[in-house]
């Protein structure tokens, strides 16, 4: 399958990819393809100009002691191997090797792909998106970034720089996922980021993909675990909570209904949290 | 768009139109018809081969990306008409039966096994995953990777 024409330049700065982005309202940035090149090759998107930025580097996963930032370019293999927790864990079941090895988590998050599995974990981990555009800088929760089926926060002429993930005391995390047996994209993916002492709930956030058209926080289900005892009843009621948070912004076909989605979402909550806590 | 690619050790240089697929590249441009178009949707992972080394699905990328850099085919494995040690492997373990996905299992392998030169069985199929085949089952594809990373024995 061909792509449809288009053309091409590779940029060697932000500023520049933001000048041809501005300069051309169809254009599109190109990191590792991995998921513009196949939506190309199907005709869902039909850019008039690509711009590489394989140039500008941005690869880094680094540790700043409060924090963790991670340049838009990094791809999952990378990611897998220098993160931890349920980034990493996440990074490491994306596709496949090949896939891992050229795909960013940059390009992955500006795809948006609701089936997507590192926009549930960037929701539970309170990361932050580093934006640059024409107006400057700027930062956004990774929770208000992903807005609904591929659409997020970002403009057309901006571009995501970094993603900077707090270190917080305490905490642990795990991303729990069932993956379609063919692509290994989330049925359902749900990530968590706890902090519990003495068996009780202090902290907990929850991330859902999959089952949902975007990557959200499930605040029901948080609700329910803050000031809890983790035991099995609590998890349960949990699991009940997060069916009624996401009723709204289900996903489904024919193979996988909704319904099926939102109990699995309960099942794989239950996972992630025990994962998370053991 | 003019791009200078090194495939097996040989740099060429061409004039590309930007939509073109690396997997063209190798099959229509040079004729290198080794590697091969299976799903054409980044799954079946027969098109595969090295891009610095690194195993990567080459419908997925265009020959653009690929200018300046190394790309190794099934073609630039065997050296001085001796095969690769994989490619002797699936031979020997009959890691194939009618040939289509080879290789891709065979450029994804060897790429792995540069990464994790003692892999378990589970760590194998693991890395495997981006490849499908329709004929074997998997068994002796398994096997073979597993005794090229054992040195031939297995």
């Amino acid at each position: 399958m061909w792509p449809k024409s288009f053309d091409y330049i590779r940029v060697n700065s932000v500023e520049e990819a933001i000048t041809q982005l501005n300069k051309h309202e169809d254009a599109k940035l190109l990191a590792g393809g991995h998921s513009l090149l196949p939506a190309m090759k199907l005709r869902l998107a039909e850019p008039a100009l690509l711009v590489d930025i394989a140039p500008l580097g941005l690869t880094q996963v680094s540790d700043r002691g409060h924090g963790w930032s991670i340049g838009a370019m990094a791809t999952h293999a990378h990611i897998a191997a220098n993160a931890n927790g349920a980034l990493a864990q996440a990074a490491a079941g994306i596709g496949d090797q090949q896939v891992r090895n050229f795909g960013t988590i940059g390009g992955n998050i500006a795809h948006a792909d609701p089936a997507s599995d590192p926009p549930a974990v960037l929701v539970a981990l309170g990361a932050k998106i580093y934006i640059r555009g024409s107006g400057g800088e700027r930062n956004v929760a990774a929770e208000d970034f992903f807005i609904d089926l591929f659409t997020t926060d970002l403009l057309s002429d901006e571009i995501i720089t970094s993603i900077y993930i707090p270190r917080k005391e305490g905490h642990t995390n795990a991303y729990a996922k069932m993956a379609h047996p063919a692509s290994r994209y989330a049925l359902v993916g749900v990530a968590v980021d706890i902090c519990t002492q003495e068996g009780h709930c202090r902290e907990v956030r929850i991330g859902v993909t999959g089952a949902t058209t975007h990557a959200v926080r499930a605040s029901g289900a948080e609700a329910v675990l803050q000031g809890a005892e983790i035991n099995d009843g609590n998890i349960a009621q949990a699991c009940e909570a997060i069916q009624a948070d996401i009723a709204d912004q289900l996903l489904g076909d024919a193979a996988y209904p909704e319904d099926y989605r939102q109990a699995m979402a309960g099942v794989f909550l239950g996972r992630a949290i025990r994962a998370a806590t053991a | 768009m003019q791009v200078a690619i090194t495939v097996n050790g040989q740099t060429y240089e061409r004039d590309v139109e930007p939509r073109l697929l690396l997997v063209h590249f190798l099959r229509e441009v040079l004729d290198l018809t080794g590697t091969k178009v299976g799903c054409d949707t980044s799954q079946c992972g027969s098109c595969t081969v090295h891009l610095d080394g690194v195993a990567l699905k080459s419908c997925t990328m265009l020959a653009v990306q690929a200018d300046g850099r190394e790309v190794t085919t099934i073609e630039g494995l065997a050296q001085n008409g001796e095969l690769h040690p994989m490619q002797e492997s699936f031979w020997e373990h009959h890691g194939l039966q009618c040939g289509f996905c080879t290789p891709g299992m065979i450029m994804a392998s060897t790429a792995f096994l540069q990464q994790n030169a003692e892999p378990t069985e589970a760590e194998i199929r693991h890395n495997l995953e981006g490849n499908i085949c329709r004929c074997t089952g998997y068994q002796n594809i398994v096997r073979a990777v597993q005794a090229a990373a054992n040195g031939g024995d297995g």
